[in-house]
């Protein structure tokens, strides 16, 4: 991870030297990160290790954490997310996020996925609004099963129809990125598996960062994956997220540079 | 295996555990042969104890439900007296002046419906700003200072406000927009109305903190600024929530007393009046100025009962505010 080797003309997004704190809290040290157009990047790593935080640092979700402070820089597309002059909304709405639990609002399929139009503007009139609802749900992979009942109730759908919903929702205000913290983890492995073909699809048109406990799936559906550990300073009782390995995919299951990663993904925790 | 304490005996571990071990599966093999019912009963003071427990807890919620009851039939019963005796063209006249026949009830309940619509008129935007200001907005801090502040103004008795409304809100607030500035329906009202913004402002925050934050977030990452994700999200979620404390509202100053009987300007009669700066007479108000004072209740022969009719229609409006009340709440629970 040499920084100037790095050609950052290509780059989605460039972090550098990023370290965050939740108050005294040193949760993430020195991460420099690339991660590239249409391409899934995956994060792994035990829990504590900051890879959620680092994902919430893409869209400044951290911002909403009142004593979250980041220092170092993560470039998008050339500016800097933590530039004084860069406001969170403008981000959020280029870079969407999927939950770890699904979460649609208490309204009907169609208003969730017309939320995001109806406040950034984008559509006003109902025949624009029902084509971004219908081209959403449908790149989501859920219009056939739902073109009947659009008024219901979004509570309504199966806990693998409601994720979908969540990632139709994220895409219906046109991002780059779609950023998703561990998508499947409330899921059934029919429901996981459907996730993850769509996860495929997407990339065609989508910049997509995963966080996932699951090591067979990040091995399945990345194309890069970065290995987090938790260093724990025994004298000071801290423990610290540290990106430990980052690379192809292939590389980081069969032959890991790190003995770390090596025992984390063969199974053996060291 | 290690030996239980109750039965280690003395003498060195190993010992002990061999004996015990063979104690207990013989002691446990004769207590078995040697159990009677009566090893099994309770004793009987023990028993007494429980049923008179019982008893007990009983009688006390029998003794509410007795007095609820005994309060609604002589509420009725002497109502209905009311209804049959009275002479109906003295219903819609002038005013209120029990003591001379004359029940215009219409003139208390118009009084009641001005001191009402005033207090919500004030509470309402208060109340809810205050909710979602707390709810949404505040710094933790900020919250943890403002919240105990808000729970002394729902402390006050409603004594003082009344006082607060005659002596101050009188004079220096409806003084000044009108020629009355002695005590009005208005300045009832905005005493009233101070009197429920804790209430709406606690119930309709308790609806919103209660709205998952989850739901702010997937708001939050859509590129939604707080106030779409508070007025789109959030009062959508806790609206049943909301609508129950205005409802609990309305019912509190419907039924409000001491306010509105000092403030309102009028001693144990009024006339007609629809303006809310003139000085008037609630239901509320009227009832406690006839019982009020030396000669308490005298005058016609139906003064007592024309009390009770008054109180019966309270009754019945509140009643029905807080059934509806009640059906918002439960269909809070539903929601998550």
């Amino acid at each position: 991870m040499n920084p100037e080797a790095r050609n950052s003309n290509n780059l989605v997004f460039c972090a550098q030297d990023l370290n965050v704190y939740y108050g005294e809290f040193h949760a993430l040290r020195d991460v420099c990160l690339d991660i590239l157009p249409n391409e899934i990047t995956a994060f792994i790593g035990p829990s504590g290790c900051g890879k959620t935080t680092l994902l919430r640092c893409f869209n400044r979700m951290n911002d909403l954490i009142p004593i979250a402070r980041v220092t170092g820089s993560i470039e998008y597309m050339g500016v800097n997310l933590y530039d004084p002059g860069v406001d969170a909304v403008e981000v959020r709405r280029r870079i969407g996020m999927v939950f770890q639990k699904p979460n649609p609002f208490p309204k009907s399929i169609y208003d969730n996925v017309a939320y995001g139009p109806r406040i950034t503007g984008m559509a006003k009139r109902k025949p624009a609004l029902d084509e971004i609802v219908e081209i959403s749900l449908r790149k989501a992979a859920l219009f056939d099963e739902v073109k009947d009942r659009l008024k219901n109730s979004a509570m309504g759908l199966s806990g693998g129809q409601q994720q979908r919903l969540c990632i139709a929702r994220a895409i219906a205000v046109n991002p780059d990125v779609l950023l998703m913290d561990e998508p499947c983890s409330a899921l059934d492995p029919i429901a996981t598996t459907r996730i993850e073909e769509l996860m495929n699809e997407l990339k065609d048109d989508y910049t997509i960062v995963i966080v996932t406990h699951n090591m067979q799936q990040a091995a399945r559906i990345s194309n890069k994956t970065a290995f987090f550990s938790v260093d724990v300073n025994l004298e000071t009782d801290t423990r610290t997220g540290t990106l430990i390995e980052f690379g192809d995919t292939e590389e980081i299951f069969s032959t890991p540079k790190d003995s770390r990663t090596e025992n984390y993904v063969t199974g053996r925790f060291g | 295996m290690t030996p239980k304490p109750k039965h280690s005996t003395t003498g060195t571990t190993a010992e002990s555990a061999d004996i015990s071990s063979s104690v207990d599966s013989t002691a446990a093999h004769l207590m078995v042969a040697h159990l009677t019912v009566a090893d099994l009963k309770s004793s009987k003071s023990r028993k007494n104890r429980q049923k008179a427990v019982h008893a007990g807890l009983a009688l006390a919620a029998m003794v509410s439900v007795a007095v609820s009851g005994f309060i609604v039939w002589s509420l009725i019963s002497e109502a209905w007296t009311f209804i049959v005796e009275v002479e109906w063209s003295q219903i819609f006249n002038i005013g209120w002046f029990p003591r001379r026949g004359i029940y215009d009830v219409s003139t208390l309940l118009t009084a009641t419906l001005i001191t009402t619509a005033i207090a919500m008129l004030i509470a309402t935007p208060l109340g809810l700003g205050a909710a979602i200001y707390l709810s949404e907005y505040a710094r933790s801090s900020t919250r943890a200072f403002i919240k105990p502040i808000l729970e002394i103004l729902a402390g006050i008795p409603s004594v003082v406000l009344g006082f607060f409304a005659l002596y101050w809100v009188a004079p220096e607030v409806i003084g000044r927009i009108s020629d009355n500035s002695t005590g009005s329906l208005a300045a009832a009202g905005v005493g009233v109305g101070i009197l429920t913004i804790p209430l709406i402002a606690s119930i309709s925050e308790d609806a919103m903190t209660a709205v998952p934050s989850s739901l702010r977030e997937a708001s939050t990452g859509l590129g939604s600024r707080k106030t779409a994700t508070t007025l789109r999200i959030v009062l959508p979620a806790a609206i049943s929530g909301i609508v129950a404390s205005l409802i609990v509202a309305v019912s509190r100053a419907i039924g409000e007393t001491m306010v509105v009987f000092l403030a309102g300007g009028a001693g144990d009669t009024a006339l007609f009046t629809s303006s809310p700066t003139d000085s008037g007479l609630t239901m509320t108000a009227a009832m406690a100025s006839l019982a009020s004072g030396t000669d308490n209740v005298v005058g016609e022969g139906l003064t007592v009962q024309s009390l009770y009719f008054v109180g019966l229609l309270l009754f019945v409006f509140t009643l029905l505010l807080n059934l509806v009340a009640n059906r918002f709440v439960s269909r809070i629970q539903e929601k998550y």
